[in-house]
């Protein structure tokens, strides 16, 4: 059983365009604030493409979650929101990606100022080589002209909005390597919120740390919402069911189905998405 | 089915890597030993002024070992100040910056630049380097810098400067080598997300990528360090092999090493071949107090910065 639907999968492939296959895209409701769009968003490693004219809307200050088999292009399609891809020759990119209806890929962007405003959070933790302290002011010193006492605060603030304030005040002169996996994690969700961006990109936050930091993660996420845009790729279902909004889901490269995360878990439309989330294949 | 009978040779192995492990430490010990033993009578003869006195006359059997230290930290200073930035300039291009394509060939090319003996850059230095520091760069100085002492007197093209960046060139492609397969082993995503934060290629190699690798670095510049001062032949071509000090880096000088090599087949005393076994074990002790700094430093920044694994 398992077996021929991928087998039809694979033939599906070899019959592009996809698309066909993928059910309408619906825009977010009227009243819905956009805060990024991408429009026929396609992307290349070399001549390999990876991601076929991707449409999606993420709405303001909600979670949206990016689901999907391994290989599907989720982290891919994240990548391009913050240009990070660039770093890496042969990777190319059409189409557009609107942030607040301004092409970001567009050349005369400023990609700093890009970065600060889109933050980023990697599947491992990732502080860099310096004291807890350093690592959040490290943003902070890039992008702000600030004084000292400013610092301090803003450090602690970031801190407290990260919900490490309590775990790490007496340890803030400590390597950031020192402290443990899910703080680290912590630490660099603060680190990204210090220098106030207005969007998260998180590319699988938990898959590295244990269940019970995964569920602090969670929890922050769900604060977090207030005052940024979230986007989240994740390989755990159950992670996007509970705390996201919004749903898409992800395969070879395409959006097949998004909508509200209640509808794409309890009633999807595509007979694919109801496979994936049921665990027939991925 | 019959079973086998097993032969465990890991008792026999453990025993193999000890005796491998103390191997080194008495090499190291017996090495000592031979000097202390080689130098006794100049120690016993001189003290501690052999460390202080710059006079070196073997017609008189007076041995100082003042102005070879002095050389060979000078000199070693000069290539060391040259090759560490040049050295990490050119493995950040090449990690960072440089495309495939220059990657390998530049990284080629240092690759056989260590492999070049040193008489080959002693006879280099002395017959093409020297002529042309003594023509364009030692006239040059002079005249951009009038009066500034450390550029007096003649250009004779050898002397401390030439040998110096002889140094420099010689220790260049292992510094670059080594530090660049350090800046490769930087996780990539703890790169990205540097970038990720808005920074800058300079900013993320200054606060991200150079203190990340800062040990293996360190430990690259001391490898050349290593080498620095002790080298021999090139440096015996072009440094001049004068037993005096002077301030000018133009004027001739001598270091451990080059003494060493000049005059070992002439020690026809016992208390000159003394002397300059001393001057062996003082250059032993010398880079050994460099290392125990390195080390001492590494801890301190690795404290500081968290241990990265």
């Amino acid at each position: 059983m398992i077996q021929t639907a991928t087998a039809e999968y694979q033939d599906q492939r070899l019959k592009r365009p996809f698309a066909l296959h993928a059910t309408k895209i619906e825009p977010l409701a009227q009243e819905t604030q956009i805060k990024i769009a991408t429009r026929g968003l396609n992307f290349y490693y070399d001549d390999q493409q990876a991601l076929f004219d991707n449409n999606l809307e993420i709405a303001a200050n909600q979670v949206t979650a990016i689901i999907g088999p391994s290989g599907c292009g989720k982290s891919t399609h994240l990548r391009t929101y913050n240009r990070i891809f660039e770093l890496y020759r042969g990777q190319r990119v059409s189409g557009e990606v609107l942030l607040d209806g301004q092409n970001v890929l567009d050349s005369s962007c400023d990609v700093l100022e890009l970065r600060r405003k889109v933050g980023m959070i990697f599947q491992k933790p990732t502080p860099f080589p310096m004291s807890v302290f350093d690592n959040i002011a490290y943003g902070l010193k890039q992008h702000y002209h600030i004084n000292r006492s400013e610092l301090r605060d803003r450090v602690e603030k970031a801190l407290q909005q990260a919900a490490l304030w309590d775990d790490v005040k007496d340890k803030l002169n400590q390597p950031g390597t020192a402290l443990s996996g899910g703080q680290q994690q912590r630490l660099c969700i603060a680190r990204a919120i210090a220098v106030e961006p207005e969007i998260l990109l998180m590319d699988e936050p938990t898959s590295a740390i244990d269940p019970v930091a995964t569920a602090r993660i969670e929890e922050l996420v769900d604060t977090l919402k207030e005052h940024y845009t979230i986007v989240i790729v994740t390989h755990n279902m159950q992670q996007a069911a509970r705390i996201s909004d919004y749903t898409a889901f992800f395969y070879k490269g395409e959006i097949i189905e998004f909508g509200a995360t209640d509808k794409i878990f309890t009633n999807p439309d595509n007979t694919k998405t109801q496979d994936y989330i049921t665990g027939r294949f991925g | 089915m019959q079973t086998k009978t097993h032969i465990n040779l890991d008792p026999a192995f453990r025993w193999l890597t000890l005796a491998s492990g103390l191997a080194v430490l008495l090499l190291v010990g017996s090495i000592l030993y031979t000097l202390v033993m080689g130098a006794m009578p100049a120690l016993k003869h001189f003290g501690f002024g052999f460390l202080t006195s710059q006079e070196w006359n073997p017609a008189f059997m007076e041995f100082g070992a003042l102005s070879s230290v002095y050389g060979t930290l000078i000199s070693t200073a000069i290539g060391m100040l040259i090759a560490v930035p040049l050295s990490l300039v050119i493995a950040l291009f090449l990690v960072e910056i440089a495309p495939p394509a220059v990657r390998r060939i530049v990284g080629g090319a240092i690759e056989l630049l260590a492999a070049i003996p040193s008489i080959i850059f002693g006879m280099w230095g002395l017959f093409v380097f020297a002529p042309f520091m003594a023509d364009y760069i030692q006239p040059w100085l002079a005249s951009i810098a009038p009066g500034f002492p450390l550029f007096q007197g003649p250009p004779m093209g050898i002397g401390m400067l030439s040998a110096g960046i002889i140094l420099a060139l010689m220790v260049l492609p292992f510094i670059t080598s080594v530090t660049r397969d350090v800046f490769q082993m930087v996780p990539a995503v703890v790169k990205e997300s540097a970038y990720g934060m808005g920074s800058t290629t300079w900013e993320v190699t200054r606060k991200v990528t150079i203190p990340y690798g800062i040990q293996g670095v360190v430990g690259a510049c001391f490898l050349g360090l290593g080498r620095a001062i002790g080298e021999t032949m090139a440096v015996t071509f072009v440094i001049g092999n004068r037993h005096e000090i002077s301030a000018s880096l133009f004027a001739a000088g001598n270091s451990i090493a080059s003494t060493l090599a000049n005059e070992f087949t002439e020690a026809s005393d016992d208390l000159y071949l003394a002397a300059l076994i001393e001057l062996g074990l003082v250059l032993f002790g010398v880079t050994l107090i460099l290392q125990w700094a390195a080390r001492w430093w590494l801890r301190r920044t690795a404290r500081k910065m968290g241990a990265v694994r």
